[in-house]
């Protein structure tokens, strides 16, 4: 039937077209011309180098999070601890730079291996509770959550502190070798880039092409069958979380080495969360994911400079965004919501 | 080192300030059993907690600041029911970002709102009972929502384990099937406690700007949402369990901040990391047969009620969808 | 009271699971509903006791039509149903489980519960421990419990679906004689469906056998046990000749194994079974037969005696070594345990490669996913899912995934649901394996199947192996009599 092709194609764009309807009114209710705040975020985001590269900044570690999740999500797991495991890379990587003395390359090479190693293992703990302990990785993950957040506080307002006292927002600031190399006088690394773009080529490969992205795809479906057939399940999940581990420890590196110069309280900044959101929203597809995450990062930039504009609140940006994926989520499926059901159909 | 008259206000404030953390626990408690998981507590909170400062200050009213609070408490769960049963899609999806938009929306609705004081609970000590020593000052020395969580432990404890409401309710929990089979309307009792939960944990929302503290703010209740699912989880299920969990919480915030001063560097980890610590040993002890064989090692006549008390386990069919013939 | 089924038809897509059956129950007696499995006993009597509608068909009371909206409707009019695994909710108290949907009363009345609980459990001389938990209570427990309730909610028509599995012989004596108090004494009508030809014929009054969605044959007891069985499993087939075969060493033996779980233990098992040959396991289900296949593939472990693979001692080796150790295993669930519904063929043909590369070599799969579904004809693309394809492919593409050169394939109902020439080409590629000196033992329910195919066959009965029967010297009585429980 031609009306039901033709509205498959483009129902997905109508929640989306939804959250920006209720985002302008939002607006409109606050007395804002919705055109000129999406022109001010727009602005925000682009209008002159710094902002862009801002935009890059935040970009790496929300793409470096949201590529360990497509991982994770392969493999049927809801990895909400991967906030911790950003936060737990940056204090690795913070605790490195903090105590070690080693010419740049070499300190940044150790930094970033550390990071790594903290988050896999802080997401093996996740994945280990749930194949011995059968606690939900969910649970466990908002618990280490909730610790990682602890640990990073009290580092920053105890042994960690800036010199001339404690001001719980962040650390002493880091010895210059220890940052990665920036891109002129910008907060932005491109090295970091570099290593993200590789980080996503080789998990699209690797999901696509390896026999490991096999077994994880079938874990994810069939966990007995999988099983039957020969693949250890058990330590294949453990895999997938530290994979996704390394990644958001790498995330949480780069924000911690780059755009901060210190360990700070909002080091994650609720990229993991939002992380979640882009893999959910591009529907678990890899090839979404950049141009989601792109997005997302550049609404986020682009609301500060909302808020110098307009003077209003930046959460907008995150509210744009949210609505996007609660709608996507809710209406998205047009089968499931049965507008158009027949008879006899499954009922 | 401290007399009994600081004690006891230390006591009394810890109660005080535990208040939301039981109401939103009962609440959650009530969905949990019907077997759905309501992830979006957390921004649940937050909204609840601004649109009742909002609609107090502006009708200069504190309980239909109340009234607001607990009709946004339960829309956020509705649309994490309605998006599970009749849309099916993941609970845990629909109420995840849920609970993120509930903060970033109470942040920009609430934006005119912040930092302007206004109606707060009245103080309502009890006339006789507070005279009653250590406990009058602690327990009945307090404000009207402490007094309604109270009740609310109580009267959910008993309707919960008591009532044939009850027994309806925790089948579709526990066993949709043979619920199905006694008569149950399933998807109606999820409906119904998911709304009612919600409700109360849009009370207990409401209760952090009108109560709590002086006004609305952005982040007000510092991650409650999300606390409180651990509670419910740590309490077994059930609310007076799920009180103690929350008054545990409450005294070690409350205990952290006193040995700060004795012993800096160690009890602020500790004791913030209590309760999740505990969270994760609890499920741990819940998916494993530990409890079990502690119950066989014990004496005979202390095998039963041991039991009672060990009874951790979820609601079987908890997350769940199911599917009336 | 009299309750008549009319022409009641129920079909799940193609299957008719109830063809047209009509059937009449007067109080007072004691009925036996019998037949295999997949004959469409449970599915009538869910539509008589409200769980699901008939398509079509009526069910009346003393000549009136019934509607039924759900089980607790139907209690209230009179039927109540005992399922194998009871309807309670193992979390509650006992009193609790009892009272839910049990009064109107807002506040729960445990006195009530105590009083009428108490009753039940002196008339019929119950013993249950009214303090505790369902989930503490055995099955027989659990019964009796589910049975007072549904007395006490005012049934007169009682179906208990497959009670004996599972219970001490106590509490069946304790079952049967509380079955015939209320029929003889208090004219209750009573359903009992199974698969015992013997407990059919000591209890019932009367016997219906159902075979694919039909009514068969009806008895009065007592008759004898060859008509039942006749009725039950029909004739046995012109056996094809069938050429001996030269058996090679023995490549599997069990010494006194013993394989314990919750619901049952599988006892004294000794076994032998050579390279090539063909061994059957038959019996109904539950009765052991998939614990043993399990047990000899790692997925269950024996806490007794030994297996042995080529003398080699593998009694509690893990799955996936077993698997490496050349042992195949084919479940019955396709898409439960076997398949992945979302996969395509070429996936599960990478996964089940006993040596994988690290990356897929995509050209390299895409031709041997084609040389298998030549082989083994399967009937689907190299890119179709797995849950595209029907039922006979998907057993296809389950023996196309089992390695090559395997010493011993443990196969449960290789057949089911699969039609004639499916079936047959199954049992072709089975003796080409047979002929490389794989020892075979398969399970089954389709006794056909069970004589054609073994060279040697064990009968299971509330996992109890009996002795083993050479095909050439027995029949299809002796293998009915040994199911139904005699020795």
């Amino acid at each position: 039937m031609n009306t039901s092709r033709w509205l498959r194609w483009v129902w997905p764009a109508v929640p989306i077209a939804g959250a920006l309807v209720v985002t302008s009114l939002l607006l409109v209710l606050f007395g804002a011309a919705p055109l000129e705040a999406f022109q001010a975020m727009y602005d925000g985001a682009f209008g002159d180098q710094s902002k862009t590269l801002s935009v890059l900044a935040f970009w790496v570690p929300l793409l470096l999070a949201s590529t360990g999740l497509l991982v994770t999500f392969r493999a049927g797991l809801w990895n909400i601890g991967i906030e911790g495991q950003i936060v737990m890379g940056a204090v690795a990587a913070s605790w490195i730079a903090l105590s070690v003395e080693a010419p740049s390359a070499i300190l940044i090479a150790l930094e970033i291996v550390v990071a790594m190693l903290a988050g896999a293992l802080w997401a093996a703990l996740s994945a280990v509770l749930k194949t011995r302990g059968n606690v939900h990785e969910i649970f466990s993950g908002l618990a280490l959550n909730g610790i990682a957040i602890i640990l990073t506080n009290y580092l920053i307002s105890g042994p960690w502190q800036p010199p001339e006292g404690g001001s719980f927002r962040g650390t002493q600031p880091f010895q210059p070798g220890a940052i990665l190399p920036l891109f002129e006088n910008s907060r932005f690394s491109p090295l970091s880039l570099l290593l993200a773009v590789i980080a996503f080529i080789l998990v699209v490969v690797a999901l696509r092409g390896t026999f490991w992205g096999l077994k994880l795809k079938a874990i994810g479906q069939n966990l007995r069958s999988a099983f039957l057939l020969g693949v250890s399940s058990e330590r294949e999940m453990i895999l997938a979380m530290m994979f996704c581990g390394a990644l958001a420890g790498l995330g949480g590196a780069v924000r911690t080495l780059s755009w901060f110069d210190s360990l700070r309280q909002s080091i994650s900044g609720g990229i993991g969360f939002m992380a979640l959101m882009v893999v959910m929203l591009a529907n678990y597809n890899a090839f979404l994911v950049p141009f989601i995450a792109f997005f997302f990062s550049m609404v986020l930039r682009g609301s500060l400079t909302l808020q110098l504009r307009t003077q209003l609140h930046s959460s907008l940006g995150g509210i744009l965004t949210e609505l996007m994926v609660l709608f996507v989520l809710l209406f998205g499926d047009w089968k499931k919501l049965a507008l158009f059901r027949n008879k006899g159909d499954d009922g | 080192m401290m007399d009994n008259i600081a004690i006891v206000l230390i006591l009394a404030s810890v109660v005080r300030e535990s208040t939301p953390l039981i109401i939103a626990v009962c609440g959650e408690i009530l969905t949990e059993r019907s077997g759905v998981v309501n992830l979006s507590l957390d921004g649940s909170m937050l909204m609840a907690a601004m649109t009742g400062f909002v609609v107090a200050f502006e009708t200069d009213n504190i309980w239909f600041g109340f009234l607001a609070g607990a009709a946004i408490g339960a829309l956020f769960a509705f649309i994490v029911a309605f998006g599970s049963i009749r849309l099916k899609q993941s609970q845990f999806a629909i109420g995840f970002v849920l609970a993120l938009l509930g903060g970033d929306l109470s942040a920009f609705l609430g934006q005119n709102y912040t930092r302007i004081p206004g109606p707060v609970v009245t103080h309502l000590p009890i006339p006789y009972l507070k005279e009653i020593p250590i406990i009058g000052p602690i327990l009945f020395n307090q404000n009207p929502v402490v007094y309604f969580a109270y009740i609310l432990v109580i009267v959910s404890w008993f309707w919960l384990f008591r009532t044939q409401a009850g027994l309806r309710l925790r089948s579709a929990g526990d066993r949709p099937e043979a619920g199905f089979a006694r008569g149950v309307g399933i998807n109606y009792q999820r409906y119904l406690y998911t709304l009612i939960g919600g409700s109360l944990v849009g009370i207990a929302g409401a209760s952090y700007s009108l109560s709590i503290k002086i006004g609305w703010s952005e982040g007000i209740t510092g991650g409650l949402g999300w606390i409180a699912l651990a509670i419910v989880i740590f309490g077994g299920w059930s609310p007076v369990r799920g009180m103690f969990g929350a008054l545990l919480f409450g005294g070690a915030k409350a205990l952290a901040t006193i040995m700060q001063r004795a012993f800096p560097e160690v009890s602020v980890v500790a004791f913030n990391a209590l309760p999740w610590v505990l969270m994760i040993l609890v499920l741990l002890l819940v998916g494993s047969d530990f409890s079990e064989r502690i119950v066989t090692i014990a004496p005979k006549s202390l095998q039963r009620p041991l039991q009672r008390l060990l009874r951790m386990s979820p609601p079987q069919a908890l997350g769940s969808t199911f599917v009336e013939d | 009271m009299q309750i008549e089924l009319r022409d009641i038809r129920k079909y799940f897509g193609p299957v008719k699971a109830n063809d047209g059956i009509n059937l009449t129950f007067e109080g007072g007696h004691i009925y036996g509903l019998l037949g295999e499995n997949g004959a469409g006993k449970s599915t009538l009597m869910k539509i008589l006791s409200g769980f699901q509608p008939p398509d079509v068909g009526e069910i009346l009371f003393d000549g009136q039509p019934q509607r039924f909206a759900s089980p607790a409707d139907a209690l209230e009019k009179g039927i109540g149903m005992l399922y194998q695994d009871p309807l309670d909710v193992p979390a509650f108290s006992v009193k609790d489980n009892y009272l839910l949907g049990r009064d109107r009363r807002i506040v729960l009345d445990y006195n009530l519960a105590s009083r009428e609980l108490q009753e039940m459990t002196s008339r019929f001389d119950f013993q249950l421990d009214l303090g505790t938990t369902i989930d503490n209570l055995s099955l027989g427990e659990r019964q009796q419990l589910e049975l007072a309730r549904l007395l006490v909610g005012g049934a007169q028509v009682l179906i208990l679906d497959e009670p004996t599995t599972g219970i001490s012989a106590e509490q069946k004596e304790v079952l049967f004689g509380s079955m015939r108090k209320l029929a003889r004494e208090e004219g209750k009508t009573l359903i009992l469906v199974s698969h015992k030809l013997e407990e059919v014929q000591e209890l019932c009054d009367h016997a219906m056998v159902l075979q694919r969605g039909k009514l068969v044959g009806k008895l009065d007891i007592p008759c004898r046990t060859e008509d039942l069985v006749e009725m039950m499993f029909g004739q046995v087939p012109e056996r094809s000749e069938r050429s001996d075969y030269e058996f090679g060493e023995p490549v599997l033996e069990l010494v006194d194994l013993q394989v314990p779980t919750y619901r049952l233990t599988v006892k004294d098992v000794n076994l032998s079974v050579k390279a090539g040959e063909v061994f059957g396991l038959a019996g109904l289900e539950g009765s052991g037969q998939r614990l043993l296949l399990q047990a000899c593939t790692g997925l269950q472990h024996p806490d007794r005696g030994k297996i042995l693979l080529e003398g080699k001692d593998v009694g509690g080796w893990p799955y996936h070594r077993m698997q490496d150790a050349r042992v195949g295993y084919v479940a019955a669930g396709r898409l439960e345990e076997g398949l992945v519904a979302g996969l395509t063929l070429e996936e599960h043909v990478e996964l089940a490669k006993p040596k994988h590369s690290f990356f897929i070599n995509r050209k390299e799969l895409a031709t041997k996913t084609e040389s298998q579904i030549e082989q083994f004809q399967i009937v689907g693309r190299p890119d179709s899912n797995a849950d595209e394809l029907s039922g006979g492919n998907q057993q296809r593409l389950l023996f196309a995934l089992l390695r090559e050169n395997l010493k011993l394939i443990l196969l449960e109902h290789p057949t089911r649901g699969l039609d004639v020439r499916s079936s047959n080409w199954i049992w072709e590629q089975l003796y080409l394996r047979r002929e490389e000196g794989t020892a075979i033992i398969f399970m089954s329910s389709d006794l056909d199947e069970i004589f054609e195919r073994s060279d040697r066959i064990a009968v299971f009965s509330g996992g109890v192996m009996s002795r083993i029967l050479e095909t050439k010297e027995t029949s299809v009585d002796e293998i009915g009599h040994l199911i139904g429980g005699q020795a």
